[in-house]
């Protein structure tokens, strides 16, 4: 099992330092320079090689990426061109708050779509299996954005039930400023719910055709102990998924939170492309693609702790 | 003479087929297959009637101009957020007063168009990428799944929202975009068919007899890994269409004034105050598209008998 851990901790190294070329790439593959875009147009050439020099982009760029990693190495990700603060204190302030829904997201699609699943496969063909086809199909082919829209339509502006958008008054306590957190959570769980469940439906379908499990019934166990065992079998592609689903609720909420006007790191990444913040944005996503890289390690060992043939 | 050679060739060809299909039934390779898929797709019921309504979306976007009725650049003040139902306009008209049906359908020109070509460019490069990796293996296979690797390492939508932040807003980034967001899955997808069907008897046979690689992977590894992929591909369309219409209303994709739903829905977002089922129309019809493209997607994938283990 340690070898394992080693041998796929190394390899994400490489993916890493892939991931940070490609970020690194995408600011430069657009022509002109990232001063160019930001200076006006009537400033005067000496301005423009000064605030080149003070960026550090009059060096060749192989330097430039690797001064740029290696400051990104110690957390620091400079200053932000908009407004001169620095960008990884507004980055740990975003990411938070972007967390906070990730994780209660991921915690009610993920309960909800296994739940669902398990009980769709168990009831194969019967009613509680169709309902749940058509509400995860639906579920998928929802934009969400939109779904976010809908839910604000009708639980703030038809009745006033909910706020609509923000985090509500910060001098509040957080408990007191729950009833903001319900619209973007629910939006946010029905995609991980509908991907999650189907899957699933799925992989419980494909075991419980397998002869082991005619095998535990015919030993006379009960319901209860087979449905275990299903679990335990079901469990590594649907943790796959999970983790995969997790990324994205970190990755891309970056619609809903527009839509709420929530203060994550997906409404810091929109605020970055429009001020054109490059050190913003390019933290932004670097430490975003990080979390993604190393979410998929912890997934691949957790299956490879529950599961002994994945480790080989 | 030449008529004794042809009924050789017409004789070779059906029994050729019949082995082969005997061995495996190779996806694309036997008519009797695609007859096969033909009829079980007749006798599902959701898979045509999501084909006719995608269809008639496609029929409404091309005829707008037939069927639209007004135009869709033209509105006036003084009939702007007009209610479903209000007499020349049935869909009621936006914040600037245009009428919103002839922009719903105008809007799914734009819509259809970025959310399939992305598809389509990631289906041919991607594809392509994938049966070489697949195929030859070794030095370039892993070169090229490795690189695809790093691009695994972001959330779809952030490097979509990344490549098109960066280079500026417009349709053809978003397209560029997604298209750059698509092509690692479909090389993945495509590799893995492609690595099955290099291990089948008859590719081995043609391999081992001399015929050229090109030769080989045109006639008999495409043929075979065409229908998993084509099938990938189409289940791909129902998520291009929201992401397209998402990267349009954060306001990276299609510019004002075009019509086209993401941006639509974004600038009618204001309106839910004043107009909530105005406001929310252009998200149905993106919903409906990309529910029909879902599943269909699904039909055509029981139909098929395809398995795809991404």
């Amino acid at each position: 099992m340690l070898v394992f851990v080693a041998r796929r901790t190394l390899l994400a190294i490489p993916i890493l330092l892939g991931v940070s070329l490609v970020v690194f790439g995408l600011v430069h593959i657009v022509p002109g320079n990232p001063i160019d875009m930001l200076m006006p147009p009537e400033a005067s050439p000496e301005v423009i090689e000064q605030m080149k020099a003070a960026f550090g982009f009059d060096k060749p760029l192989y330097v430039q990426y690797l001064l740029w990693l290696l400051r990104a190495l110690q957390g620091d990700f400079g200053l932000s061109v908009f407004n001169a603060s620095p960008v990884w204190a507004q980055l740990v302030t975003a990411l938070g708050n972007t967390l906070i829904l990730a994780v209660l997201a991921a915690l009610l699609g993920f309960s909800l779509g296994i739940m669902c699943g398990m009980v769709a496969a168990l009831y194969h063909g019967r009613w509680p299996d169709k309902l749940f086809s058509a509400f995860a199909t639906t579920g998928v082919s929802l934009p969400h954005y939109w779904c976010a829209i809908v839910l604000v339509m009708v639980f703030a502006v038809l009745h006033d039930w909910l706020p609509a958008q923000g985090m509500g008054d910060d001098s509040l306590p957080i408990w007191q400023r729950l009833d903001h957190l319900v619209l973007p959570v629910v939006t946010l769980s029905l995609i991980p719910m509908g991907v999650v469940g189907r899957l699933v439906r799925a992989t419980v379908l494909e075991i419980v055709g397998m002869e082991f499990i005619g095998a535990l019934t015919a030993k006379g166990l009960t319901r209860w102990p087979v449905i275990r065992h299903i679990c335990k079998n079901a469990a590594p592609p649907v943790l796959a998924l999970m983790g995969l689903q997790f990324g994205y609720l970190l990755g891309g909420s970056i619609l809903v939170e527009t839509v709420f006007n929530w203060p994550g790191s997906g409404n810091l990444l929109n605020l970055a492309i429009f001020r054109r913040d490059i050190p913003v944005l390019q933290a932004t996503i670097l430490v975003l693609a990080g979390f993604f890289v190393m979410l998929n390690l912890l997934v691949d060992i957790a299956q490879a702790a529950i599961d002994p043939r994945i480790r080989r | 003479m030449t008529q004794v050679s042809a009924t050789t060739t017409d004789l070779a060809g059906p029994d050729l087929r019949l082995s082969a299909e005997a061995e495996a039934p190779p996806p694309g390779a036997a008519g009797g297959y695609w007859h096969a898929v033909g009829r079980r797709l007749a006798r599902d019921p959701v898979t045509i009637t999501v084909t006719v309504v995608l269809l008639g979306i496609i029929f409404i976007s091309l005829a707008a101009p037939l069927v639209a009725g007004a135009d869709p650049y033209t509105g006036s003040v003084l009939s702007r957020l007009k209610p479903v139902g209000t007499p020349g306009h049935w869909l009621g008209t936006d914040e600037t007063g245009r009428d919103l049906w002839a922009r719903l359908c105008y809007g799914g020109r734009l819509s259809l168009l970025a959310g399939v070509l992305p598809v389509a460019i990631s289906l041919c490069t991607g594809g392509l990428l994938g049966i070489v990796a697949g195929y030859l293996g070794g030095i370039v296979g892993t070169a090229i799944m490795r690189t695809i690797d790093v691009f695994y390492a972001f959330p779809s939508i952030l490097l979509a929202i990344a490549i098109c932040g960066l280079l500026g807003n417009g349709l053809s980034n978003s397209i560029l975009a997604l298209a750059v967001v698509f092509i690692p899955p479909m090389v993945r997808i495509s590799e893995t068919v492609t690595a099955q069907a290099r291990q089948l008897d008859f590719v081995e046979a043609a391999r081992a007899s001399g015929t050229s690689t090109m030769q080989v992977i045109g006639h008999h590894v495409v043929p075979n890994v065409l229908g998993p992929i084509l099938v990938y591909a189409t289940s791909l369309i129902s998520v291009s269409i929201i992401l397209s219409a998402g990267l349009s209303f954060l306001g990276l994709g299609v510019t004002p004034p075009r019509p086209e739903w993401g941006l639509m829905l974004n600038s009618l977002r204001q309106a839910i105050y004043v107009q909530p089922y105005v406001a929310a129309l252009p998200g149905v019809m993106i919903f409906i598209t990309s529910m029909c493209f879902n599943l269909m997607s699904d039909g055509f994938r029981s139909a098929m008998d395809v398995k795809l283990n991404k």
